[in-house]
């Protein structure tokens, strides 16, 4: 039995989603181990970030359920939950493919915006913090020290009081996953983490990813193209195809799985037929 | 039913007028994405500017019918052929300079041209009234009120025979030049992809200056209809249709011609009932109160598109 | 003259006269015929010809096209190139977006005195007037501020909350009798109250189609005014709305009064410099708050959500709560400033209250620079104490602050102090202010 079967942080069973009469997901169902990187592939147009979507609620599946198991015991059915819910009581944090920073604002706002919802507990929802109570400026200043935590972890100290909207974009992929990190995640979802990364900053993130499972317990679904990112870092991979699952298992298992190999390679419909039979599906 | 139906002929006169300056609203939104505040406005010069040819021209009721018509097509297309050079100067100082800009930037501008331009008008004009004496009267009576005469008088006047016709005629040739021409084929491009359209040699700043010159030769034709309608301009009649027409705009769906059309209908009849049977002083906020609850819970308007979300 | 110069003169010659016959074809009508009832004709239109002013107007636009095209637009060394040397460039404007909010504190809070000793009691009034005048327009720009600038929300209606507060005041004190001091909050929260009734519904809504429903609700409370006869007056208004005092003292002549109880000789300018002070009081209020709350977590997401709606909701900010905060604020303050108007002006009218006073505000706020609390200030004395200073153009003025608005906006797209300073830093003072390309301006 492996670690996702038994210990799930989150579970999606039977997850479709239509828009029209497009099925983008059709039936899709497996689980995130916890503690696990998880890896979700597939070719483009797979539908895997409208898994995400689904998962992150900005968009309501058609049908299906979709679980987050906290480790506190506390379940949550994020089908039904308003997308900002999902992050600050589900806390399920994600990234995104074309990178939403607040370009505007520094590195260190971005962190602090990211710990809105205990700040604005500790400033009595902004009537202590006008007045500037101690409680809120103790709060603040452990926000601050989190964030000065994420931001050498990610090695953008140097750059706290820039605008982001500066950076160079490897350091743009990273202070969203530093800005998502300091919204006290369990899960933290990554929208294609490595695109656009060279092959430094791409092993980089390895060992950024690495790091945050092993220090923070934090569980990592991520989507990813790069196989080198894929085969080294995920102890387990799921391989979506027009919406639909087509393979399931650690990353070796999955690497010689042939209707993988048949769905990135695109080899002819007949020639999968014939590995297919050649499997016994 | 009488009541109904006299409420019905005049609230699709009104719409008719709507309409036209709606697709004003509707092109440029649709094109370079902003509200053109001074839409309202290039309407009210070109009711001014029908007025006073008109004048000019000596043009009152007592000239022969064919005379009149022949007069007033002329007044027409003198008075598009001005307006729209004031559309396309509006254009060209207050909103070509920003383009690609900020997006608060060009509304402001478009809120400072239409405060100059009702201004203007109300300087060189006289801030008065401007009464002008009928010069299509008569028309059909649908209904005499029945034979001892205690029903309501149905009447559906020449003049408002004549806009309806105007604005059905104006219709189909604009609908015509949008989806035929290579003139309404530029505008689409741009309108889908205004960096592409320009790398496949679509001219996009002449593209959008003529949109504007459409815009206000069609404000134009409202303003002469309004004229002849009402009988009665001041400088301030271009803010309230402006707004309304930008409500119809939004009604039928920003971006579509006929929604546009559509739109406008709607808040005639609707303005046009309401004030027949609750109040009148209270229409105005009901064609608001229209926009607002369109807006709310069917954004994308009647014949709109709607828009998704990108995450 | 060499072949060059001569190409770029008739070049510009051209162009001008293309400006020119554009400049006829819109001014020939419009200016040179006046449609006007003319005695004679029993009430009927006739024309009144003025063929010199068109002549003045095609001249001014044709020199005026031709010098700009020889001397800036086409010549490879205009002259706003040597001028430059002598005007300001931007940096240094930057610096003083920093000293000026002291200068112009100091001066605010001192300004009665100068007046004062410059011109007497009797001859400072109209600048007094002139002076809380645009401390208002400063307090409603603040106020307004908070939405469109920090929030990024498009509001075309807030005149409609300078509204409430005012109509709150007024028909609070008139029914129930209720002082200055009782009324002013209740106002603000009145104002708030219809701020999250209307902000509620229409805070999904983005960009253009909020600011047209804004303006809608705009319209509507002021069309209610109007024609709620039996309770607001109507047309008329209210009038005999009570006059603020001084803490429970009044600014009238004779024993108790205010000169009498502070031991001065009676002088109706205390009143007027103690309406100035209150207003100066009120809008520094605005202004403290909301340099607060920029600093505190909500006004951090305000500025996020300016940046970014859909990342704001990946990390659990309830968008709907912090953008109605924002309206709230924004329209409590507005409701405050109503207030004082009203107990002011002692009367009130729907007329007070029209879109274009909207258009004012935001325009303040968009010239000034979005998020600038000093740029506010800057605006509000550039535009209103202008608009007061050509009184004497009489009609015109209202055409030169069209033409201002659409100058300077084409001038400066992103208004006139543009740099957003962090709320915090880690570095402490040193942190540079961020420049206005990387700002976003919101899309809701």
């Amino acid at each position: 039995m492996s670690s996702w079967e038994t210990n799930p942080v989150l579970t999606i069973e039977h997850l479709t989603m239509r828009f029209g009469g497009l099925v983008a997901i059709d039936d899709l169902s497996f689980n995130v181990g916890r503690g696990d990187i998880t890896a979700l592939i597939g070719p483009n147009g797979a539908g895997k970030t409208t898994v995400f979507n689904c998962v992150t609620g900005f968009y309501k599946p058609t049908e299906g359920r979709v679980v987050m198991h906290r480790t506190n015991g506390e379940h949550y059915l994020l089908e039904r939950m308003a997308d900002f819910q999902i992050s600050a009581k589900a806390k399920v944090a994600r990234t995104f493919q074309n990178i939403r920073l607040f370009g505007g604002m520094t590195l260190l706002e971005n962190l602090m915006v990211a710990q809105h919802n205990p700040l604005m507990l500790a400033s009595g929802y902004s009537l202590a913090g006008i007045f500037g109570l101690a409680t809120f400026r103790k709060a603040e200043r452990q926000a601050v020290e989190k964030a000065r935590y994420w931001l050498e972890k990610t090695a953008l100290i140097d750059r706290a009081d820039a605008p982001a909207a500066d950076l160079p974009y490897g350091d743009q992929r990273r202070l969203e996953i530093a800005r998502a990190m300091c919204s006290g995640p369990e899960l933290l979802c990554l929208d294609e983490p490595a695109a656009g990364l060279n092959p430094k900053e791409s092993g980089e993130l390895n060992t950024l990813l690495q790091y945050i499972r092993k220090e923070h317990g934090t569980s990592i679904l991520l989507i990813e193209h790069d196989m080198s990112v894929v085969m080294e870092i995920s102890d387990h991979v799921v391989v979506l195809d027009y919406g639909e699952k087509i393979s399931d298992g650690t990353a070796a298992e999955v690497k010689d799985d042939p209707k993988v190999i048949a769905a990135y390679l695109g080899v002819p419909d007949e020639e999968v037929d014939a590995v297919e039979e050649e499997v016994g599906i | 039913m009488d009541y109904f139906l006299q409420q019905l002929i005049n609230g699709v006169t009104l719409g008719s007028i709507y309409g036209l300056i709606a697709i004003g609203y509707t092109m440029v939104y649709g094109i370079i994405g902003m509200i053109n505040f001074a839409h309202g406005d290039i309407f009210m010069v070109g009711a001014f500017i029908a007025l006073i040819f008109i004048v000019a021209f000596g043009i009152t009721a007592g000239l022969p019918v064919a005379l009149l018509i022949l007069a007033l097509i002329g007044v027409l297309v003198i008075s598009m052929a001005l307006t729209a050079a004031w559309g396309w100067t509006v254009e060209r100082i207050a909103y070509r300079p920003l383009r690609g800009s900020f997006r608060l930037a060009p509304l402001i501008t478009a809120i400072g041209a239409s405060i100059t331009l009702q201004n203007f008008v109300q300087i060189s004009q006289g801030a008065r009234n401007k009464p002008l004496q009928p010069l299509i009267s008569g028309g059909f009576t649908l209904s005499d009120g029945g034979p001892d005469g205690s029903g309501f008088i149905v009447q559906l006047s020449y003049s408002q025979i004549l806009i309806i016709v105007v604005t059905v005629v104006l219709m189909v040739g604009f609908t015509f030049l949008i989806n035929k021409t290579s003139l309404g084929r530029a505008q689409r491009a741009c309108e889908q992809d205004r960096k592409m359209a320009s790398l496949v040699g679509v001219n996009v700043d002449r593209t959008i200056s003529l949109t504007f010159v459409m815009g206000a030769g069609l404000a134009s034709v409202a303003g002469l209809m309004f004229l002849l309608y009402y009988g009665v301009i001041d400088f301030y009649i271009g803010f309230l249709a402006g707004v309304k027409a930008f409500t119809a705009a939004v009604l039928g769906g920003i971006g579509s011609l006929p929604g546009a059309m559509l739109g406008g209908l709607l808040i005639g009849l609707i303005e046009t009932f309401w004030s027949g049977y609750f109040s009148v002083e209270y229409k105005d906020v009901a064609a608001f109160s229209i926009l607002a609850i369109v807006l709310i819970f069917m954004p994308e308007g009647l014949l709109g598109k709607p828009e998704v979300e990108k995450v | 003259m060499s072949a060059k110069s001569e190409n770029l003169f008739m070049v510009s010659l051209k162009d001008a006269a293309a400006g020119g016959a554009v400049a006829l074809a819109l001014f020939g009508v419009l200016i040179g015929m006046k449609a006007e009832v003319a005695s004679g004709l029993g009430g009927q239109l006739g024309i009144e010809y003025r063929w010199a002013a068109v002549a003045i107007a095609v001249a001014i636009v044709f020199g005026g096209r031709l010098l700009l095209n020889l001397f800036v637009w086409k010549t490879d060394k205009p002259v706003t190139a040597t001028a430059k040397g002598f005007l300001p460039s931007a940096k240094p404007l930057a610096k003083l977006g920093k000293y000026a909010m002291p200068v112009f504190l100091i001066l605010a809070v001192v300004l009665p005195f100068l007046l004062m000793s410059a011109y007497g009691s009797r001859g400072s009034r109209q600048y007094l007037d002139l002076a809380i005048l645009v401390t208002t327009y400063v307090m409603l720009g603040w106020g307004l501020n908070i939405v469109v600038g920090l929030a990024g929300l498009l509001d075309l209606g807030y005149v409609a909350f300078y509204a409430v507060g005012a109509y709150s005041y007024a028909l609070l004190a008139q029914y129930f009798g209720f002082s200055f001091w009782i009324c002013l909050p209740l106002a603000g929260i009145l104002a708030a109250f219809w701020g999250i009734i209307l902000g509620f519904p229409v805070l999904r809504l983005r960009g253009d189609y909020l600011a047209i429903v804004t303006l809608a609700f705009g319209e509507i409370i002021r069309v209610v005014l109007l024609n709620w006869y039996d309770f607001t007056g109507g047309p008329d208004g209210i009038s005999g709305i009570p006059r603020p005092s001084f803490f429970g003292i009044e600014f009238e002549r004779g024993p108790g009064g205010f000169a009498d109880t502070f031991g001065l000789e009676y002088n109706s300018i205390h009143r007027i410099i103690f309406l100035y002070y209150l207003i100066l009081i009120m809008a520094l209020v605005t202004n403290f708050v909301t340099m607060r709350l920029r600093k505190l977590p909500v006004g951090r997401a305000w500025e996020a959500l300016r940046e970014d709606e859909i990342a704001c909701r990946s990390l659990g900010i309830n968008t709907t709560h912090t953008k109605l905060t924002a309206f709230a604020l924004g329209a409590m303050f507005g409701g405050f400033a109503g207030s004082f108007f009203a107990t002011r002006q002692g009367f009130i009218s729907p007329e007070s209250f029209t879109f274009i006073e909207s258009a004012v505000i935001l325009a303040i706020v968009v010239l000034g620079g979005l998020g600038s609390q000093i740029g506010v200030v800057i605006a509000a004395v550039v535009m209103i104490g202008g608009f007061e200073f050509f009184r004497g153009l009489e009609e015109y003025r209202m055409l030169v602050f069209g033409l201002l608005m659409v100058v300077i906006m084409v001038w400066k797209p992103r208004g006139l102090i543009s740099t957003r300073m962090p709320s915090i830093t880690l570095s402490g003072k040193k942190a540079k202010g961020i420049s206005a390309d990387l700002v976003q301006e919101g899309h809701g």
